[in-house]
């Protein structure tokens, strides 16, 4: 895809959706987001006008925005007394289930990104649509539009938890038959809540609570390296004066 | 009259046609199948959530497991979506050897389709003539990486190093001696080029012997030509890519139309079906062999005329020499905070496809700026196939439905990720 031809889907859809959408470009990618509300019809409009013709979704998937920035070993305020030393917070494979994080209520939690291709003008679209209550996540299917989403959007609700209303048949898909939870919300714990086993006496495979710890080897940075060099400037200073 | 009721049937998971792990209930009218219903997941390792929480580079190793029989393509989407948020490119050279690797892949991944798939529908032979090219191109892997499935090969910013001298040779043991033994090591005498070179010329020469096999075979085509027929319409619906999509005559491969790599400076030709049958889909993945074959010459040739650096000059990113570790202060430190550490990615997202031998492999990718992906998504292509299961075999037999399994080309590791 050129870089003409983003900007210009870009500006399509600014011409054509208005204020429905709110589209950002970067690398070359487009990105729009919609209001639940609005996805159906600015999905049907995608596929079935010939300025767009996105006849083919290509994925949807969901991801959950809890802790999106957030660090366990700070690096950003160096001082006289040098970074931090510890790794703090509950971030992600820390905790086993009975640590999981409870207080994990955040605006604009779970959304879903929906990748489109248009084969006739080869040019993509990324889609991104929030759901409006982290408590119970649910947005309008899109399985009218393009059928081929209908296990994507039942592996949505399988990981996160992600309710489509009008889904035909809104499974479980990926993890166990009986499985609690959603396994990839950033509350969930890496290390799982139950292992199975075959028990010998039993005759049967059991489950059980996780034996395993939870160990993260390398904590979860954010560097700038020109806040960095900032950092340095300051602290020499500092040091300077004191 | 007696009332006859609908059978509903239980296929898989332990199956040999259920190509891994593939559950199936079936329900049926007699021998014709009413609905089928796939459970999958069986093989799910959560793959995306462990990548969370790792540095990068730490999870270029679980690319390789997802589609276990194409693993440098799964590695390619993977490190080019890292690629993309970190603004770098691979040196020329690095990315002629992913494009040539890229290809030996694929013809691995459809020796084992054409093997599979043939044993599935009753022809056994050409599994055994299929493993004995994948030996010669699990060789090359090995002599590139030192695995011979998971290689762990790209890296942003490159490959993990440049192609051998010197290209292993066998040693005399039971299962390798005499003539067998003579024609292995007359090929491996110089280095790996002069490997491939030697596999590119014969290669065509076995593809033919594969296609004396089936394509005219009266029990093959029985099996295959008019069954699962998939129409474009149908195919775009249902997401499809790759080679199902071109068995029905949609002419879409992303190495032509979004060319990634090297593929826009090589030579070769998509062939597309006309019916959307399991016999067109088979005929499009013998040709795709022999035009991968074509760029993998090419390739070589290229390889052969150009040396140059395969990684990035950039030790946030790529580790510095082990000489330069030894002398320099600075490289030591690099290598330090790489391997600890990792390197930080800048905050946004990205979607990095490629045309891996089964269709679209893709990673979404959304960084918050740290030094572990904040959420990876991967867009197997089998994952969206095998949803389209249903609305393609209803009114089909049993046994076709073997044989659309067979057509799918799935792999578990990738379906359920």
């Amino acid at each position: 895809m050129s870089a003409t031809s983003t900007t210009s889907l870009a500006e399509q859809l600014v011409a054509r959706f208005g204020d429905t959408l709110k589209v950002s470009s970067a690398r070359q990618e487009v990105t729009a987001e919609v209001a639940a509300g609005d996805l159906v019809a600015v999905a049907t409009a995608l596929r079935d006008e010939a300025a767009f013709r996105f006849c083919e979704l290509i994925d949807l998937c969901g991801i959950d925005y809890l802790g999106y920035g957030q660090v366990e070993w700070d690096t950003e305020t160096i001082s006289g007394t040098g970074f931090s030393r510890g790794v703090e917070g509950q971030a992600q494979g820390r905790f086993n289930w009975a640590g999981r994080p409870r207080d994990v209520a955040a605006p604009r939690r779970f959304a879903a990104v929906v990748q489109l291709l248009s084969i006739e003008h080869n040019r993509r679209l990324r889609l991104r649509v929030f759901c409006a209550d982290d408590g119970l996540p649910l947005l309008p299917s899109l399985t009218a539009v393009w059928p081929g989403v209908n296990w994507f959007e039942r592996e949505a609700f399988d990981l996160y938890g992600i309710i489509f209303d009008g889904h035909p048949d809104l499974r479980r898909i990926l993890t166990d038959y009986g499985f609690v939870g959603h396994p990839f919300r950033k509350d969930f714990p890496l290390v799982g809540n139950v292992e199975v086993r075959y028990d010998a006496e039993q005759k049967r495979v059991v489950y059980e609570p996780v034996s395993i710890e939870p160990r993260v080897l390398v904590p979860r940075t954010i560097r700038n390296d020109a806040d960095l060099m900032q950092a340095k400037a300051e602290a020499a200073d500092h040091w300077r004066e004191n | 009259m007696q009332e006859i009721r609908n059978y509903t049937m239980n296929f898989g998971p332990q199956h040999p046609a259920a190509h891994g792990v593939l559950r199936l209930l079936l329900e049926m009218d007699g021998e014709t199948v009413v609905r089928t219903d796939p459970h999958v997941g069986l093989l799910h390792r959560g793959t995306e959530k462990l990548c969370e929480s790792k540095p990068f580079n730490q999870s270029i190793g679980y690319m390789d497991r997802l589609d276990y029989v194409s693993m440098m393509c799964n590695e390619h989407a993977y490190v080019k979506a890292i690629e993309n948020l970190l603004g770098i490119e691979a040196p020329e050279r690095a990315q002629y050897i992913r494009t040539m690797f890229d290809e030996i892949t694929r013809i691995l991944n459809h020796l084992m389709w054409i093997g599979s798939s043939a044993l599935d529908l009753g022809a056994m032979a050409v599994f055994l003539y299929a493993f004995r090219e994948r030996e010669e191109l699990m060789d090359l892997y090995e002599a590139v990486s030192g695995a011979r499935m998971h290689a762990t090969y790209y890296r942003p910013g490159g490959v993990y190093r440049d192609l051998p001298a010197q290209m292993p040779q066998y040693r005399q043991s039971p299962w390798h001696k005499g003539k067998d033994l003579q024609r292995l090591n007359s090929w491996r005498e110089g280095s790996m080029l002069d490997f491939i070179d030697a596999f590119t010329a014969d290669f065509p020469s076995k593809v033919d012997e594969y296609e004396t096999l089936l394509t005219n075979n009266r029990i093959w085509k029985q099996r295959t030509v008019g069954i699962g027929v998939v129409s474009p319409e149908l195919a775009k619906a249902w997401g499809m890519t790759g080679p199902m999509l071109r068995g029905s005559g949609v002419e879409w491969d992303l190495r032509k139309k979004q060319p990634y790599a090297k593929y826009a400076d090589v030579d070769f030709d998509i062939p597309v079906g006309v019916n959307g049958d399991c016999y067109d889909r088979y005929l499009v993945r013998v040709e795709e062999m022999r035009q991968s074959n074509r760029i993998i010459s090419q390739c070589a040739r290229w390889l052969r005329a150009n040396p140059g650096p395969v990684m990035v000059r950039n030790f946030k990113v790529a580790p510095p020499s082990r000489v330069e570790m030894k002398e320099d202060m600075e490289a030591m430190i690099h290598h330090f905070k790489l391997f600890t550490e990792g390197y930080c990615v800048p905050a946004g997202e990205t979607y990095a496809a490629v045309e891996a031998p089964k269709g679209e492999f893709g990673c979404y990718l959304v960084s918050d700026g740290a030094n572990k992906p904040f959420r990876v998504h991967l867009r197997a292509p089998g994952f969206a196939h095998l949803s389209s299961m249903d609305s393609i075999v209803r009114g089909h037999m049993l046994a076709d439905v073997v044989a659309m399994i067979g057509s799918y080309d799935l792999v578990f590791g990738e379906v359920d990720r």
